[in-house]
């Protein structure tokens, strides 16, 4: 098959970018995205180009590199997959592509498809963890913890760090993601010692480099983990309850 | 060619039980005021990697991390999909340490040290201890307690799990405990920066080289010690399960700085993995192993038999596996389960378009416990295959065929994870230590969490303590400039050659020569191709790659370039090893020594022992050093599954 791609091109955060049109004949429907883009890289070194830059690795969807915009929908148009794990049958022959970066203040540029996601570290450095020295743990068989609140915590817990959410999101937001960490900590025994200050202390940060949400459910769309926003609303019950709860930390729970 | 340098184990004597707790006990320590007087360096964020850079920040060292990602999170470990093992005997089905740890020495084919592996499996109970306690979601039962399940090589259930992203999970508990210990001031983090040379002065690591992949600039970074964290290279082979990312350079810079390289020629390939569709294919995609817990293995009976699978009754089908092993049957380890799907395929009876497969049929399991069951157990494994294959694995079976996955070979290290090089440690699957000749599902999490959690920081101090007081060597001393000098040239090398081929399209030939010569089934006459046919391509590779852009900018090819140039010496070294073994264990099959039926054939008197490479400037002509292995506490037999 046949499709006319335009990137997105730019050579640094300072230069300017603009769109570069390539046609890409002859790949196979058996192909992935990114595979498809290799094809294009490995033509225009063959030409002399400077291939497009793209972050990716583990290409089977869980370590999160990879992302771009795919005529404009976080990871393109399969719900629930990521870019790596899109495969060209999911276009039409012929098809026109416009394949961009992450659009997001909270994810400036590097180069071409790449964008800098440290912000992501700094929301989970603000709390999103349990503290608990190495060696310090007791047997894991003394909490019970029952298979439905383990699953749910799982279901939180699977979120990639890949971006899309904030992406796909008119206002730029990371709640979906912070509120997947949160969520996943806030619902175990385990997490509960430290579920007010993380709560308040990781929404904190989040807000200081991302937009705020106002409930579009775009990044619920675009997650290749296909992450609930119920999480979202579980973050905001406890970040309303930390305001409270943590001028009096004594007498939480 | 001889060397003078002497392979010390350092295994502490005493029963087997008693070596690690009497060892923790002799070793030196250092006291908790003065280990904030310590700076080590810590390369590759995965799960070895990230637990000791959290777990020495806890400790009060100063740790600095280097990853080539863009954060710890993206490490390699995190696909990781079925389980890890621990010897808790929650299901009371007769586990121990001690089993754990026989299962874990025959499994690797009688090929690692008895010492090692026993820690390993002593340490394995605080590993899940310590996850849970992080708040990793491991799979529960109604009862709200921890569920395990089958793996293969072992005949009891000791796999803990979660669904089928257990190796998300667990990075991710040790990376959250890595950015607590970066929010406490502990460990420095230093991303997208890859680490090209360690520096050695008066023959200790004092130490790294670092390009910063976003700006290019080259810079030195020092400490009291240096852990390499840096995984596996299971790469070399262009197509395998591991990321497109992943490479040996770190781990190959240091054997080119002193360090021995263990046992290269042990890679494991994969039994379950998808068929390749194509020319265009970038990487192969595992299916876990866990999936042959209720997956069914087979191949038509008959050569040639193109019939879709649904149409091909119970008695034109070969389960194999159940046919040739029935005490162990679809759950044989690893090697062994790859080579009887090689036999099938070879024999003409592969599935699929292109022949290259073997079906994994859930029809029975189906049947058996319902379709919720298997969509509670596998539904992520199911929705992958089907996103990559475009089948449904509900309706028919999934095919299947090994691809390069692991690798048991690297860095040597002594009982104290230290290599040849004093003050260069190197942990989980950078080193060559605990899974021998063939690793069994499920440990690979363990070894690098054993490593980085539990081994890493009680023994460190040891090392340390002679140098209370000292200050690290200066990143202006001569020695780092040197070094710094080399790594430029280097990398301005690979930007001048302006060939005519690109980097990925010398990766994939030597991936070819490699997996053809020196993957599941080797020969004599094969590696002599190979050793002859790798310097070609490599000189070919110098002379003739094309590596456009700049130095001073993001530029992923001129990444590629570096760690392809290593592939190419690290292709020989395996080759050499593979052609000095002239026997067979675990993943390394030589041709000239199986038994009648095709199994493996092992060759205790000879070679019963660690090959340790050592550098010496000549990548076609390494020097040999053997650590002989003893085994006290577990008879050499051949392994049967049968």
């Amino acid at each position: 098959m046949n499709v006319i791609l335009q990137v997105w091109r730019q050579d640094g955060p300072q230069a300017p970018g603009g769109f570069q049109t390539y046609q890409v004949n002859g790949i196979s429907e058996e192909m992935s995205f990114l595979e498809m883009l290799d094809t294009l890289n490995e033509r225009l070194v063959n030409q002399g180009e400077e291939p497009v830059a793209f972050d990716h690795d583990c290409r089977e969807g869980i370590c999160g590199s990879c992302g771009v915009m795919i005529n404009g929908q976080a990871h393109g148009p399969q719900l629930g997959t990521a870019t790596c794990q899109l495969h060209m049958r999911k276009f039409e022959d012929g098809a026109s592509i416009v394949v961009e970066p992450w659009r997001a203040t909270g994810f400036p540029l590097i180069r071409d498809l790449v964008v800098d996601r440290s912000a992501f570290d700094l929301i989970i450095e603000a709390g999103g963890y349990i503290s608990v020295d190495t060696g310090s743990a007791p047997d894991a068989n003394l909490i019970p913890i029952p298979k439905v609140v383990a699953d749910t915590a799982f279901d939180a817990a699977a979120c990639i760090g890949c971006g899309a959410c904030v992406a796909a999101c008119p206002n730029g937001a990371a709640n979906l993601f912070t509120a997947a960490k949160i969520s996943h900590l806030n619902l175990l025994p385990q997490g509960q010692a430290e579920r007010w200050t993380r709560t308040e202390n990781m929404v904190e940060i989040m807000e200081h480099y991302f937009g705020s949400c106002t409930n579009h459910g775009e990044c619920e769309k675009a997650c290749p983990k296909s992450i609930s926003i119920d999480f979202i609303a579980m973050m905001n019950a406890d970040y309303v309850k930390a305001k409270f709860k943590n001028r009096r930390l004594v007498s939480q729970i | 060619m001889t060397t003078g340098l002497q392979l010390l184990s350092k295994v502490p004597g005493g029963p087997i039980a008693d070596k690690w707790e009497n060892h923790k006990f002799s070793v030196r320590l250092v006291n908790p005021n003065n280990k904030q007087k310590f700076k080590i360096i810590i390369v590759g964020s995965g799960l070895a990697g990230a637990s000791a850079a959290a777990t020495l920040g806890e400790l009060g060292y100063n740790v600095e991390v280097f990853t080539f990602h863009d954060t710890p999170r993206r490490a390699h470990s995190i696909a990781a999909q079925g389980g890890i093992n621990a010897a808790k005997n929650y299901h009371n089905d007769g586990d121990s340490v001690h089993r754990l740890f026989y299962d874990t020495v025959k499994g690797g084919d009688y090929r690692s040290r008895e010492a090692n592996v026993h820690r390993l499996a002593e340490v394995s109970l605080n590993i899940i201890d310590q996850c849970t306690a992080q708040g990793v979601p491991f799979a529960r039962e109604y009862g709200g307690l921890l569920d395990n399940r089958s793996f293969g090589g072992a005949q009891v259930s000791r796999t803990f799990y979660a669904r089928g992203a257990t190796g998300q999970q667990l990075l991710l508990g040790a990376y959250q405990a890595l950015m607590r210990q970066v929010d406490a001031g502990k460990v420095k983090l230093h991303t997208r920066a890859e680490m090209l040379d360690v520096v050695v002065k008066e023959g200790r690591a004092v130490g790294i080289v670092v390009r910063d992949l976003v700006t290019g600039e080259v810079n030195s970074h020092s400490g009291h010690a240096v852990v390499l964290a840096t995984g596996g290279y299971a790469n070399v082979y262009y197509l395998s399960t591991n990321a497109m990312a992943c490479n040996v350079t770190a781990a190959w810079r240091a054997h080119r700085r002193g360090a021995a390289f263990a046992n290269p020629c042990f890679t494991q390939i994969h039994p379950t993995c998808i068929p390749a569709s194509d020319e265009f294919q970038s990487k192969l995609t595992l299916m876990s192993e866990s999936l042959r817990n209720d997956g069914r293995i087979w191949v038509p009976k008959n050569a040639n038999d193109n019939r879709p699978a649904n149409e091909i009754p119970p008695e034109d089908r070969d389960y194999f596996l159940e046919r040739i092993y029935p005490a162990f049957g679809n759950l044989v380890p690893r090697d062994v389960a790859s080579r009887a799907a090689k036999r099938m395929v070879d024999a003409g009876k592969g599935v699929g378009p292109l022949n290259n497969g073997v079906y994994l049929d859930f029809q029975t399991a189906i049947e058996q416990l319902g379709v919720d069951v298997i969509e509670d157990r596998y539904s992520n494994l199911f929705e992958m295959y089907n996103r990559i294959t475009d089948e449904d694995p509900y309706k028919v079976p999934m095919r299947i065929y090994p691809a390069p996955h692991y690798t048991m070979g690297g860095l040597w290290v002594d009982y104290n994870l230290m290599t040849t090089v004093p003050g260069l440690y190197s942990i989980g699957e950078a080193n060559f230590s605990d899974h021998g000749a063939n690793r069994l599902g499920a440990s690979a999490l363990m070894q690098g969490l054993a490593d980085g959690y539990f081994v890493l920081p009680y023994i460190i101090g040891d090392y340390l303590a002679d140098y209370l007081g000292d200050p690290v060597v200066p990143s202006d001393d001569p020695v780092f400039t040197q070094v710094e000098n080399d790594v430029r040239g280097r990398v301005d090398g690979y930007l001048t050659a302006q060939g005519s081929r690109s980097v990925d399209w010398f990766h994939k030939e030597l991936g070819k020569v490699m997996l053809d010569q020196c993957g599941m089934s080797r020969s004599e006459a094969g590696l002599q191709k190979a050793l002859s046919d790798i310097p070609a391509l490599h000189e070919e590779f110098k002379a003739d790659m094309r590596v456009l852009g700049s130095n001073e900018s993001l530029n992923q090819s001129l990444e590629r370039a570096g760690r392809v140039d290593d592939f190419f010496e690290l292709a020989q070294a395996m080759c050499l090893d593979a052609l000095a073994r002239e026997e067979s264990c675990g993943g390394h099959f030589r041709e000239e020594h199986q038994t009648e039926e095709g199994e493996a054939l092992r060759d205790d008197e000879s070679f019963a022992h660690v090959a340790a490479w050592v550098w010496n400037g000549d990548a076609g002509q390494p020097d040999l050093v053997k650590e002989p292995l003893e085994f006290e506490n577990v008879e050499l037999t051949a392994r049967s599954y049968k």
